[in-house]
């Protein structure tokens, strides 16, 4: 064994490599990023230094990402696919899918749900999906558990024959802690297509067979979920027991201390903590069996709450969320888990003298996206009738003043779709605005369907040449590229306009967008400049390169 | 011994290499860590914070409790006085003397310094000056760390030995204005504390 500092995010991939990992694919989002970050790093060091090799690649979206990670595992070898919350919305269909076949290298889903919504558009908590899906879920506390529950999750996956879901939050992704790690990889599975054609094959009379089969595994993962050694049971109090998961555990054990001294120094309650699911049925009954009102203390939603209702008899109380002890919406933290325990809040140091402004995020002074905004704001100045829907990435800044520009903004590739709606719908004017790894992520889909309804839509495709928000990741494909897939899809060569999103060219820009305003088919205006980031990155690897260079000449 | 740090500033300053540096220190004393980040959206120019704990046994989360902080670190100084509520009612607040002015409705300057010399315990470092004395503007981290190395309990050796595997890997010039930059925000500390007199002085070993 060795130590090594490690986000929760890193122990992840580290567990998946000493797991016997062969392939690893995903779509950048906070806070799942840096999984695949540690991995396509491992990557160029094999290619480099030598090594076992193994695929790390960021792919068009995460659900492309989730049917390469499909192959892989149907290839035999072992594969994980890493996401954010939402970008699971857009892997549903091969996830949900994937529980009927027959896994046979094992295959992890990693993803990073993100309550309190530091980088989201929502709070969806991810075990309903592992739930709705019928596949096992584990989800760590700490980085320690992180990288020991992925090792484990591929093993189950192989045993059980399904994809089995890590399920993490911001808090754990973007922490460090010391992790003890093995010092040796499992050796990857061969290469040995699975030979179970009526097991990778869904259709209706093969599914069936299947389906009944995922139910026939239920109760291998229950006695799995109750004998795991993430499900840990504490004798204590049983008047008001508990019932921790996830990060709820780390906070509970926080203020245990104060929770016993407050009880006259008696028995901590009678506790048990979860980390694997499903839900172990017969431990939360044993738990709650005498006891008069159980608190529930989870990091996301009311999942297990709301499962204890179909466990529980009606007259144990359950407490959480549910009943306001715990907030429904936003992190739990060591200061709301105090109060849920009854506890008073701490002294603090005294609030500030002066009166502190907000200070928001903001697009970077100078980046291109602002340029394009004003652009976009003269534009339509005195027109009527005009409706702007923007995407996800650094460019939702561009909502908040001082452009204000977007007048929706709701998931990935929405900008273009919602345009074409807006159009049939009689808006005049329907602009869409995204970025370029969106755009290439899930705009050009709606794009074809503008093209095949003639939808008077104004495209604008914010060009910076890179995933900007989550990093500065390659984008898919080169910006050059965009142009070509337009008009390949259809739109007519001549509305397929470049312009270079900067202050100097601010009329030019401005007539380019009015002139495709008024074309009454699908436009696209593809604003270009390089992310300021981008140039910073870009330099310093390229001072980098020529200082080797210098030195082995 | 258990020593909670809330990190602040504004995203894109570098609190997290401020943060890093305390950590690897605290972990070369053998003592358990744990450090939060910001990623995403929140560091385009917003406010952000992190947390840093420090222990000589288990940690159980990665968050600092409201009136758990034993110190609020800060790059940026109107950010020193956004997280009070995180720090004891004994704590202190070690701020940067640098104003980031991105926002419309910023208060003058100087109020904001006299709102932090106001609280019960603060020390304020000119840490740009300091950086730019080191020879690199870009050492202010690197003096804000040492001013706020007089009162975390690792051991000065520790930290230097930090420094040295941090910026040893980036050439000795590096290295060197690092360690200057870290040593003058020492020295700025330690007069800073003795001219607080008790207070600030009490905490400093």
């Amino acid at each position: 064994m060795r130590e090594l500092v490690l986000l929760g995010d890193e122990a992840v991939a580290l567990g998946a490599l000493h797991a016997g990992l062969s392939a690893a694919y995903g779509y950048p989002g906070t806070p799942s990023t840096e999984i695949m970050e540690y991995l396509i790093a491992e990557r160029e060091r094999r290619e480099r230094q030598g090594g076992e090799k193994i695929a790390a690649a960021w792919c068009a979206n995460e659900k492309t990402a989730y049917e390469a990670a499909l192959g892989a595992s149907f290839a035999g070898r072992r594969a994980i696919v890493t996401m954010k919350h939402v970008g699971l919305n857009v892997a549903a269909d091969p996830f949900v899918n994937s529980a009927l076949v027959a896994i046979k290298g094992g295959l992890v889903l990693a993803v990073a749900d993100d309550p309190g919504m530091h980088s989201s558009q929502d709070e969806q908590d991810s075990r309903f999906y592992a739930d709705f899906a019928m596949v096992p879920c584990l989800e760590p506390r700490g980085q320690q558990e992180a990288y020991a529950m992925t090792l484990e999750a591929f093993e189950l996956s192989e045993r059980l024959g399904v994809p089995v879901v890590i399920r993490l939050v911001t808090r754990l992704a973007h922490a460090r802690a010391a992790v003890s790690v093995g010092t040796e990889a499992r050796a990857q599975n061969p290469v040995a297509k699975s030979a179970d054609k009526p097991g990778w094959t869904l259709l209706p009379a093969y599914a069936r067979k299947r389906y009944d089969m995922l139910w026939a595994k239920q109760k291998d993962m229950l006695s799995w979920s109750e004998s795991s050694s993430h499900n840990v049971s504490t004798p204590g109090a049983k008047d008001r027991v508990v019932i921790t998961a996830g990060l709820g555990g780390n906070y509970y054990e926080e203020n245990l201390r104060d929770c016993i001294a407050a009880s006259g120094g008696g028995a901590a309650p009678a506790r048990l903590h979860i980390g694997a699911y499903p839900a172990p049925e017969k431990a939360i009954r044993e738990l709650c069996s005498g006891a008069k009102s159980v608190l529930v203390i989870e990091e996301g939603q009311p999942f297990l709450e709301k499962r204890l209702r179909g466990i529980l008899p009606q007259a144990i109380a359950i407490e959480g969320k549910l009943d306001g002890k715990l907030p429904l919406a936003g992190e739990l933290n060591p200061d709301n888990v105090r109060a849920a325990l009854g506890l008073p809040a701490r002294p603090t140091a005294a609030a500030a003298s002066i009166p502190l402004p907000n200070r928001p995020p903001q697009l970077c002074q100078g980046c291109p996206h602002g340029d394009s905004y004003q652009a976009i704001k003269d534009a339509i100045a005195g027109l009527d009738s005009v409706s702007i829907t923007a995407d996800i990435g650094c460019y939702a800044l561009g909502a908040l003043p001082p452009f204000s520009v977007p007048d929706a903004l709701v998931c990935m590739g929405a900008s273009l779709s919602m345009a074409g709606g807006a159009a049939d719908a009689g808006i005049k004017y329907p602009i869409g605005v995204i970025g370029d790894s969106t755009f290439l992520h899930s705009g050009i889909t709606p794009l074809i369907d503008a093209v095949s309804g003639r939808k008077p839509i104004t495209a604008i495709i914010l060009d910076n040449s890179i995933v900007a928000m989550t990093g500065c990741q390659e984008t898919i494909l080169p910006s050059g590229r965009l142009r070509e897939i337009c008009v390949g899809v259809g739109v007519e060569p001549e509305h397929v306009v470049t312009i270079e999103a900067a202050r100097m060219k601010a009329a030019e820009n401005v007539a380019a967008i009015r002139r495709e305003l008024e074309y009454r088919g699908p436009s696209v205006i593809i604003a270009r400049r390089e992310c300021l980031e981008a140039i910073r990155i870009r330099k310093k690897r390229e001072k980098a390169e020529s200082g080797q260079e210098g030195g082995r000449a | 011994m258990k020593y909670d740090i809330v990190l602040a500033g504004v995203g894109g300053q570098g609190v997290l290499s401020l943060a890093s540096i305390l950590a690897r220190s605290a972990m070369i004393d053998g003592l358990q860590v744990r450090q939060s980040e910001v990623h995403g959206m929140a560091q385009r120019g917003g406010a952000v914070s992190a947390h840093l704990r420090i222990s000589d046994e288990a940690i159980a989360g990665d968050l600092v409790s409201q009136g758990g902080a034993d110190m609020i670190l800060a790059m940026e100084c109107l950010e020193s006085l956004r997280y009070l509520s995180f720090l004891k009612p004994e704590g202190i607040v070690v701020s940067a003397a640098e104003s980031v002015v991105n926002i419309r409705d910023y208060p003058e300057p100087e109020k904001v310094l006299g709102a932090i010399r106001a609280l019960p315990r603060s020390l304020i470092v000119d840490a740009a000056a300091i950086a730019k004395e080191a020879g690199s503007s870009r050492a202010v981290n690197m003096a804000l760390a040492g001013a706020a190395s007089l009162l975390v309990p690792v051991k000065l050796a520790s930290v230097e030995r930090g420094i040295d595997e941090l910026f040893g890997r980036k050439g000795a010039d590096t290295a060197a204005v690092n360690k200057r930059a870290f040593e003058l925000g020492r020295l700025a500390a330690e007069s800073g504390a003795a001219a607080l007199g008790g207070a600030a002085a009490g905490a400093a070993r």
